[in-house]
């Protein structure tokens, strides 16, 4: 498989408003990307003619009852077939802020023992609470389960934008040590919260943001193709988007974010070509 | 039967609740001597169900699969019958 062969789903509901940054992203490196409304896939049921399923940034249908639950539900209602396929074939799906709150209300993250029918964990309330719209630097620390991180080295620090205010990724107290062992021992963890230096905040602000769990700003499930990311990679795509670009003298094209659709697009023309 | 649940869900112990901090501080600037406000969320809920034990059971299971999420909320449930 070409790059120019991967069919990319970016599916969008009333309140998505990422998802044309995401498609410039994947169009970008050669990808066929679409954004298509939620209704007009539920007519079609084509999701399994594409390679790749993206659930964007945004506030979908406003983040009523909690984000991103009525997105998830209305997935599972609608098209919880499509998408046990989707999962069983081991395609690769992204949630990008509002799409990981998505994956985690679905149960399709961290999915410990499989799609879970409630949600195993939560992304709440920040702490220090707030909308946070700013840059912060994360450490890559999957060794090499995840489809989305391929490209990005083991260690390596990379900077992205986060913007919400409900982004803290909390598990049932009574459980929170027994499933960090299970995130470390299956090489789910993908990206934690670190200061410049590549040092994890360790749940200390401002490094860590929003309080999150062990710094987690992306995890991905034990398989590796689900992954699910506060910080948005589509906002760090071309340099032009940087918080310094004034400054660097246009000496790079691309920011940190172009890594992510480009591990993707690596393992899917890998896979094919073996 | 006609049922109506009416599902309240709140915060566990220990997650924030900004709003109810808020609240907090604005009545204490009205000159109340507030200490806490809890804030949670009320669904009244109508529908149909053969009997008060069922109509509780579909309400037990709305608020597990849509309502409230385990890790951070509780949630009461209570059923009244409809005329």
């Amino acid at each position: 498989m070409n790059a120019d062969d991967i069919k990319v789903c970016i599916l969008r509901v009333g309140g998505t408003n990422c998802d044309a940054e995401t498609k410039r992203a994947f169009t970008e490196l050669g990808a066929q990307a679409e954004v298509i409304q939620i209704s007009d896939m539920i007519k079609l049921r084509n999701l399994l003619d594409y390679n790749i399923l993206v659930l964007p940034g945004g506030f979908s249908y406003g983040d009523y009852v909690r984000s991103g639950v009525i997105f998830a539900r209305h997935l599972s209602a609608q098209l919880g077939k499509e998408i046990q396929s989707f999962v069983d074939e081991g395609r690769p799906i992204l949630g990008i802020c509002n799409g990981f709150q998505i994956l985690v209300e679905y149960g399709l993250l961290p999915s410990l023992d499989g799609v879970s029918e409630y949600a195993q964990a939560a992304l709440t309330t920040n702490e220090p609470s707030g909308f946070k719209c700013k840059w912060v630097y994360l450490k890559q620390e999957n060794h090499g389960k995840c489809a989305f991180t391929t490209a990005i080295p083991t260690g390596k620090t990379i900077q992205l934008p986060i913007a919400h205010g409900e982004g803290r990724l909390l598990f049932p107290k009574e459980k929170e040590d027994a499933i960090l062992e299970r995130l470390i021992d299956e090489d789910m963890i993908v990206l934690r919260y670190c200061n410049n230096n590549g040092e994890v905040a360790e749940g200390k602000y401002p490094a860590n943001p929003n309080g999150s769990f062990y710094d987690i700003a992306g995890i991905c499930n034990k398989e590796g193709n689900i992954f699910g990311l506060m910080p948005h990679p589509e906002r760090a795509m071309y340099w032009w988007q940087l918080p310094n670009w004034t400054s660097t003298n246009q000496k790079f094209q691309y920011g940190d974010g172009k890594l992510i659709f480009q591990s993707i697009i690596n393992t899917l023309t890998k896979k094919s070509s073996r | 039967m006609k049922y109506a649940a009416k599902i309240e869900v709140s915060l566990r112990p220990g997650h924030r609740n900004p709003e109810g901090e808020t609240t907090t501080r604005s009545l204490v600037e009205l000159g109340y001597k507030v200490t806490a406000v809890e804030v949670s969320k009320v669904y009244t809920v109508f529908f149909e169900a053969a009997t008060p034990m069922e109509a509780n059971a579909k309400a037990e299971e709305m608020s597990k699969r849509l309502l409230a999420n385990p890790t951070k909320d509780n949630y009461t449930i209570s059923i009244v019958e409809q005329k």
